[in-house]
């Protein structure tokens, strides 16, 4: 199942805050086209690691190669259209815009109108706008929120709202899609939905990697699972080599 | 652009072609050209500070820099009137891309310090480089313009003229915002972190609001330097770059509607004070023009306290609660009726 | 030759910091409030202006004592700070910085109306407070009015030390700043502490006013520029940072001093200006921030 090429290498990942080293020399390689989850408690540097490879923060020391480019020193934007979306921890969907709006600049990364053009023309006359809306459309329906598609996003329940931020990043067609904590405040029947999802996902050939505290849903939907602790990795494997890891059982249970 | 949109801008031109004949005073239709100058410097404004979130303080140098290359480039040089005014927009944008380059990374209280810096600079320099700006003397027989060879100098033709160059400004802003760029822009204020994952160069964008927003406040200083004749550093001091923040402010950050409600409503201000000053003696009030500068003040601390959406907001709000008092009212009716 | 050159640079050096005092404590002010609030408070020049004003006319109109005039002018524009902060801040919720940035300004521009109202447009002459003539040191002359600057910054800058290091309140006021959150959870007011901060911010304003007034006779605009120079000298000292402040404002006010001597009087207005934004585009921090603190700070 899981392809033997690596989309996503990270090699000896360092970074230090100050004085606090929240990555201590992370090696980790994502394989194309799977599921993975980073799992590991509080503050062993999971977000870290994301915001590191979407380029949010600059790593101290080592390496990040995705598809054969080096991402550090990459501004965010470019890495989105390298094609790495993300979501965040704490939602960012655009509250004052609609529900479609906020696909639809999901789409910026694959349009190119400028300032001047988009000045000079109402958007009636610009086919590249009509396309922008019919694609943002059907990825609002690939999540299930085609109905919403007029509301103001921040009107939105949690749970929509991080659909939402999933439609919004698979907007930019990513070939990794990062999902920071996607079932984090979600109830049972939410949390379900976002792992049938996150398969469908990869049904459309994007390799996904989560970071996720629900251990159920990990577990379902993971092909492989990373733990980490105190900014290094701990265990690497399928869902049930880590499970029955005795370093894992100590980490998460405490020496 | 929006079914409303559309509305408010046959609103817009039906008030622009009526006003004339309400008012048939050229002195009147003089304080409406001077309002269609910040109208368009508040247009692009908005479209910085309602959309992108970013605040300036110093357009007044953008419009500073538009009067004054067209006073000069068409009384020193001789260059036609529209060179000189495309040839200010230029410089205007020029200027903008470099100093927005910097000033842009910083953020809310920085932001608003270092443009207040630039407009001061500018201000000074207009004043102290008596050799190129003709310092306080300022720059004197600055050319009437010309439109398809009629000469725009009466004042009524100035102002249709002048309120159709606001009228492009909003066409051109509309579409700005309902296009990919706009959408860049809103999501920039929403959540910079967010927009840069949707692939926006949120560094690149803020330049190009800006640049865009100097470009509007340069063509208007470019009309206000035609409509005068005459230009010194005096309009152009830090405090209008404040007025300009105050007019978007109190009309509505959240519209580019907004931009144009406080900036007619503004301009209109001291004119009506002067206008209510004799009423206010016949009960005794002494009302001096000075104190224009208080209700000003006065007015934008109320909206920013008790309607921080702007007076655009809350008429929109107050129409839709009569309307649907309306509606309630006829309901009721029917309900008699049954 | 080159002990007229000595003599002029000692000149400038005196014009410079009898500048860099005003705007060494304008900055304090800022940093009062920003430490406070994270605001910056646009109507900070105008606090200036107030006490410069109201001390004119407690001295040259009603003859009061300088002592007494002196207190009376403090105690008006900490008034007028407090209420500042008690009608126009305390009142907003869920504040976004845009909008409390145009409410500063609003006031700013209320006082302004207000200082044009009462005390006209005009520029208005009050005496010095010695009367003696101006000292000469190696050729160049001080004035008396100069010592006395550099006098109530040094007090001013004694008075913020104590009042931070030694006193309840001033300890609380720093917790406040350091974390606003935990030090309400230790029972510290912290909402009295930004009407605080208002007060002592609007003080250390008027108090530079009033000693800058016999030189450069005051009038109601003078705010903005004073304000945008004292803000220069709290970035160039990093905001927040009050010594550093204190020493940026002074370098500030000798390099104006020096370049309107040197280079141009004419635009020697805007040198303070362009190193403000110099140091805002390169080094936002400021100069004497270590570059650790400075990258966790949201500019």
């Amino acid at each position: 199942m899981s392809g033997n090429n690596s989309i996503l290498q990270l090699d000896g990942l360092r970074k230090v805050f100050g004085g606090v080293v929240a990555l201590d020399g992370l090696c980790l390689s994502v394989g194309e086209n799977t599921i993975t989850s980073v799992i590991g408690p509080n503050g062993a540097g999971k977000t870290t690691v994301f915001n590191l490879i979407t380029g949010y923060l600059a790593p101290s020391s080592g390496a990040m190669i995705y598809k054969n480019t080096r991402l550090q020193g990459t501004k965010p934007h470019k890495i989105a259209l390298l094609g790495i979306g993300r979501t965040f921890q704490n939602v960012r969907t655009f509250p004052d815009m609609t529900v479609l709006e906020n696909v639809m600049v999901g789409r910026h990364a694959r349009s190119r109108a400028g300032v001047t053009v988009s000045a000079l023309l109402p958007a009636f006359l610009r086919p590249e706008e009509k396309r922008i809306q019919a694609e943002a459309g059907s990825w609002l329906d690939f999540v299930g929120l085609a109905d919403a598609a007029d509301m103001p996003a921040g009107s939105l329940p949690l749970g929509k709202q991080r659909m939402l931020e999933v439609a919004r990043a698979l907007a930019i067609e990513p070939d990794l899609l990062l999902l920071d904590e996607p079932a984090s405040g979600l109830n049972s029947r939410e949390t379900i939905a976002m792992g049938d999802l996150i398969h469908r996902i990869r049904e459309n050939r994007i390799t996904v990697m989560l970071v996720e505290h629900d251990m159920e849903l990990v577990m379902e939907v993971s092909d492989r699972v990373a733990v980490m602790n105190f900014g290094r990795l701990v265990a690497e494997g399928t869902p049930r080599e880590v499970q029955e890891d005795p370093e894992v059982i100590a980490a998460y249970l405490g020496e | 652009m929006a079914a409303r949109d559309i509305i408010g801008f046959c609103i817009l031109i039906a008030l622009v072609l009526v006003m004339p004949h309400a008012v048939g005073n050229d002195y009147y239709i003089g304080v409406l050209i001077f309002a269609a100058f910040n109208c368009l410097a508040c247009i692009g404004l908005s479209l910085l500070m309602g959309y992108a979130g970013q605040i300036s303080l110093g357009h007044g140098a953008f419009i500073a820099i538009g009067a004054y290359a067209s006073g000069l480039l068409t009384t020193e040089l001789g260059w036609s009137p529209w060179t000189a005014m495309a040839a200010g927009a230029f410089a205007a944008m020029g200027i903008a891309f470099i100093v927005g380059i910097p000033a842009l990374r910083l953020k809310g209280h920085y932001l608003a310090m270092a443009t207040l810096g630039f407009a001061s600079i500018i201000h000074i320099v207009a004043v102290a480089a008596t050799d190129i700006t003709g310092g306080p003397a300022g720059v004197l027989n600055i050319p009437r313009l010309s439109l398809f060879g009629y000469r725009l100098d009466s004042d009524t033709r100035y102002y249709y003229f002048a309120w159709t160059a606001v009228v492009i400004g909003l066409y051109l802003a509309f579409n700005l915002i309902h296009s990919r760029v706009g959408r860049g822009l809103r999501a920039i204020h929403g959540s910079e972190d967010a927009a840069g994952a949707a692939g926006i160069n949120t560094a690149a964008y803020k330049v190009q609001v800006f640049v865009v927003s100097a470009a509007y406040a340069s063509v208007s200083g470019s009309l206000y330097a035609y409509y005068v004749n005459y230009i010194d550093p005096g309009p152009f001091d830090v405090m209008h770059s404040v007025l300009l923040v105050t007019m978007v402010a109190v009309g509505g950050l959240h519209h580019v509607w907004g931009a144009v409600v406080g900036a007619v409503l503004l301009s209109l201000l001291p004119e009506v004070l002067s206008f209510t000053a004799g009423y206010l003696q016949v009960i005794g009030i002494q009302y001096r023009p000075d104190y224009d500068i208080l209700v000003y003040g006065g007015i934008l601390l109320v909206i920013m306290l008790f309607l921080p959406e702007g007076l655009f907001a809350g008429m929109i709000a107050g129409g839709k609660s009569v309307w649907n008092l309306v509606k309630r009212v006829i309901r009721g009716k029917q309900v008699v009726r049954e | 030759m080159e002990i007229g050159l000595t003599t002029d640079m000692l000149q400038f050096l005196f014009m410079g910091i009898q500048r860099g005092a005003i705007y060494a404590m304008v900055a304090m002010g800022f940093n009062m409030i920003y430490n406070a609030t994270g605001i910056i408070n646009f109507a900070q020049g105008e606090f200036v202006v107030l006490g410069g004003l109201m001390m004119v006319s407690m001295t040259m109109a009603l003859n009061l004592s300088l002592v007494f005039a002196f207190m009376v002018s403090v105690a008006f524009v900490t008034v007028v700070g407090i209420l500042m902060e008690r009608l126009t801040i305390n009142p907003v919720r869920r504040p976004t910085v845009l909008r409390l940035i145009i409410i500063t300004i609003a006031v700013s521009i209320l006082l302004k109306g207000a200082a044009m109202c009462f005390w006209g447009k005009g520029s208005h002459y009050m005496r010095h407070f010695t009367d003696a003539p101006p000292l000469e040191i190696m050729g160049a002359y001080i004035l008396p009015q100069t010592l006395w600057i550099i006098g109530m910054l040094a007090l001013v800058v004694i008075g913020y030390v104590a009042f931070f290091n030694y006193t309840m309140t001033g300890k609380c006021m720093r917790a406040c700043a350091i974390n606003r959150d935990a030090a309400r959870l230790a029972g510290i007011n912290d909402r009295r502490m930004v009407m605080l901060s208002f007060a002592l911010s609007a003080a250390i304003g008027a108090i530079a006013g009033i000693i800058i007034t016999p030189i450069i006779q005051m009038d109601y605009a003078r705010g903005a520029l004073l304000g945008l120079k004292g803000f220069g000298a709290a970035v160039v000292g990093g905001l927040g940072n009050s010594m550093g402040a204190v020493v940026a404002g002074l370098l500030l006010g000798i390099i104006e001093a020096g370049s309107g001597g040197y280079i141009s009087s004419h635009y020697m207005d805007a040198i303070a200006l362009v190193i403000m934004l110099g140091v805002l585009f390169v080094r936002p921090g400021g100069l004497f921030g270590s570059s650790e603190m400075v990258r966790l700070k949201e500019f």
